[in-house]
């Protein structure tokens, strides 16, 4: 990201002139609609940073504009969200992102996009396996829900009988250009002893980030079971990382992208209450074949005891075959949930849970919580427990990074 | 040809004769019959709507008057064999914007539900609990919200009576689903044009739990009758929810593809 700050600046420059000639075209034509956020975030660190060039605490800034416009009843579509974030500690953190920019014509029976795009996949909690379209944008957030916009050519197509019936959606997806996952920077904590230089990527791919990469997913609803099967060939998101000498002959990690081919599935029953969940992968081209999973269930109550108050009970046991190689904390875990949601005026929810390694003593606890305040403010609270994190797990390095995020943001 | 068109007419004909006798022979016609009756009547007259759409404002009143508003539409489809699919979408607070339920109704069994979630771009199915559940903090509950099917509820006439100035049936309805938030509702529905003026909800416990007031009824292309509001009293909280509902549209040509999970991505 660093490597080309011109680049990036640039890009800001282009985005916000977008922004605003969209904007006035807007108000000359009174067409589509501008949406988003802007917000504040202090991370406050419960203990001293563990490597030397680690800031303590960090306070930063996001904006994240939606501008979309339609046409032909919604039939055409165009969606533009740039995002940028500045912090105050990691320069890694202060970044620029296009997180969605395509086109979108629906038609009687497909779907065509074209541009930036962010498609999710999957229906667990603890993690999403089979989630593998965008990059992660790994400064944004600790358990990898904050993607990039991945460039693509995609294809949503219903599939029908001869007689009508309803035979699921068949996606497809080109995509042309690769994204580097990003990393966190030597002076931000949540990271581990190295610092991965992305200065040194490499690829197996002879085109590099050029390399096209195909996916597609066959999914469909019948009766109380959703499933969704998953394909994906191309340049991995995950990097494998060897240690190597960055330019100043400090130690890091050198991230490099491995060509790999990925089954998945993600299924869901509703059964009542219940709600029973399991996504598994079978993936090929990082050493051996391996599997990993994650299942489970949610269990929900509504109106306890006559009030407005919803209750969920998560649980989950996530498994991957590699077994302590693997490149996840989640290796053999497993996490119980409660999630909350008040349904009060301003719908205040909060989310409890463990992750406890099963193998090993190395446990997290977080909260996720928001509230609104008016109609316009929601403010968030974040926390996360490191405990008792053992010298062969990956989240070592975090050991010493118990974290309380708050988070202001006001929409538009 | 001709000759079975004739048998086949004359045997129509004979059905008719038949079943024209059954009801003639029949017992007196019982409360339960009458209600149902009713509610078949109600039902009649509101079918054959193909697709509509509406805005919605919500108000949200808690014990000391403080308001909240949201901005919801709604679009539903009818479908002839089944529960009505539809789709509502948040437009505000800002923070829920994009927010979309879809539900596919059914006349028995459970709804099929999803909710999108335009901040993780995720669809997540809902389990069929949520029946009791409020509907974004409002006293609606979703099974007050959901299609309301014939063959969800068993009925029992209770009696004529004149409410807002109109001559109404009182109809009471029980929930069929065994997850209901209701142990019964009391309707008035009024002779004349079987509209909706008022529902009482009984808790589990039979206690009167909620009142649902339902006014401002428009005609719209000369067949179907929708209120302009909708006010719901919760008797033991204190709080109260409005809908105020505009810009009503009928066979607008909906179809199917604006209720599929890849539309609820992508409506707005």
């Amino acid at each position: 990201m660093a490597k080309y700050p011109f680049i990036q600046f640039r890009a800001v420059l282009v985005s916000l002139c977008t922004l605003l000639s969209l904007c006035t075209a807007q108000q000359a034509y009174g067409a589509g609609e501008l949406s988003g956020y802007v917000a504040f975030e202090a991370n406050l660190f419960a203990h001293a940073p563990l490597y030397e060039a680690q800031k303590n605490h960090a306070v930063s800034l996001s904006f994240k504009p939606e501008y979309y416009h339609e046409w032909q009843s919604g039939d055409r579509s165009v969606t533009f969200t740039p995002f940028i974030r500045l912090d105050s500690a990691d320069p890694e953190r202060t970044h620029f992102d296009i997180r969605e920019l395509f086109m979108l014509s629906v038609y009687e029976r497909f779907e065509l996009g074209i541009g930036l795009r962010k498609i999710f996949w999957g229906v667990t909690e603890s993690q999403h396996l089979v989630d593998i379209i965008n990059q992660t944008d790994a400064v944004e957030a600790t358990d990898g829900e904050e993607k990039l916009g991945a460039p693509m050519f995609s294809m949503s197509v219903q599939l029908e009988s001869t007689a009508n019936d309803n035979l699921g959606t068949l996606d497809i997806y080109i995509l042309p250009w690769f994204r580097e996952r990003t990393f966190i920077g030597k002076r931000g904590r949540l990271r581990g002893a190295l610092r991965v230089d992305s200065d040194q990527t490499s690829y197996e791919a002879d085109a590099e980030e050029r390399h096209i990469d195909l996916a597609m997913r066959w999914s469909r609803s019948i009766g109380d079971y959703d499933i969704g099967l998953s394909y994906f060939t191309g340049t991995g998101r995950t990097p494998t990382l060897t240690v190597g000498t960055d330019s100043n002959g400090e130690t890091v990690f050198i991230p490099r992208y491995i060509l790999i081919d990925q089954a998945g599935i993600a299924v869901q029953k509703v059964h009542e209450d219940w709600l029973l969940k399991l996504e598994a992968i079978a993936r090929s081209g990082e050493g051996d074949t391996y599997g990993a999973w994650t299942g489970g269930f949610e269990y929900s109550m509504s109106a306890v005891m006559g009030t407005h108050v919803d209750v969920g009970i998560l649980g989950e046991w996530s498994h991957d075959t590699r077994g302590n190689g693997a490149a996840t904390p989640l290796e053999d875990d497993l996490m119980f949930g409660l999630r909350i949601a008040v349904n009060d005026i301003g719908g205040t929810e909060a989310l409890f849970g463990i992750v406890q390694d099963i193998d090993t003593s190395a446990r997290s606890i977080f909260l996720e919580s928001s509230k609104r305040y008016g109609d316009h403010l929601r403010i968030s609270l974040e926390a996360n427990i490191f405990s008792e994190i053992p010298a062969n797990d990956l989240l070592f390095g975090l050991r010493d990074d118990d974290f309380v995020k708050f988070e202001a943001a006001y929409w538009f | 040809m001709k000759k079975i068109t004739l048998i086949a007419l004359l045997f129509l004909f004979g059905a008719a004769l038949f079943s024209t006798n059954e009801t003639a022979e029949a017992e007196p016609i019982t409360p339960e019959d009458k209600g149902l009756a009713i509610a078949i009547e109600a039902n009649r007259r509101g079918n054959g709507f193909g697709d509509m759409s509406a805005e919605m404002l919500m108000t949200l009143k808690n014990r000391h008057n403080k308001e909240s508003k949201r901005n919801l539409r709604i679009k539903t489809l009818e479908v002839p064999d089944d529960g009505d699919k539809s789709i509502s979408i948040f437009d505000n607070p800002k923070d829920v914007k994009g927010t979309a339920f879809l539900t596919l109704s059914h006349k028995t069994g459970d709804d099929d539900q999803w909710l999108y979630l335009p901040a993780l771009k995720r669809v997540k199915r809902i389990s069929s609990s949520n029946k009791s559940g409020s509907f974004m903090g409002s006293e609606f509950a979703y099974e007050d919200l959901s299609s309301q099917e014939v063959e969800k509820y068993t009925y029992k006439y209770l009696r004529d009576e004149e409410y807002a100035g109109q001559d109404c049936f009182v109809n009471e309805l029980d929930p069929v689903h065994p997850k209901s938030g209701y142990s019964r509702q009391i309707v008035w529905m009024d002779k004349k044009e079987y509209r909706t003026l008022k529902v009482e909800y009984y808790d589990k416990k039979n206690a009167l739990l909620k009142t649902l007031t339902m006014s401002g009824y428009t005609l719209y292309i000369d067949k179907y009758w929708q209120p302009d509001e909708m006010n719901v009293i919760n008797h033991t909280n204190g709080k109260s929810t409005r809908l105020e509902w505009k810009d009503y549209k009928f066979r607008s040509g909906l179809k199917d593809k604006d209720f599929t999970k890849n539309a609820l991505k992508r409506v707005r």
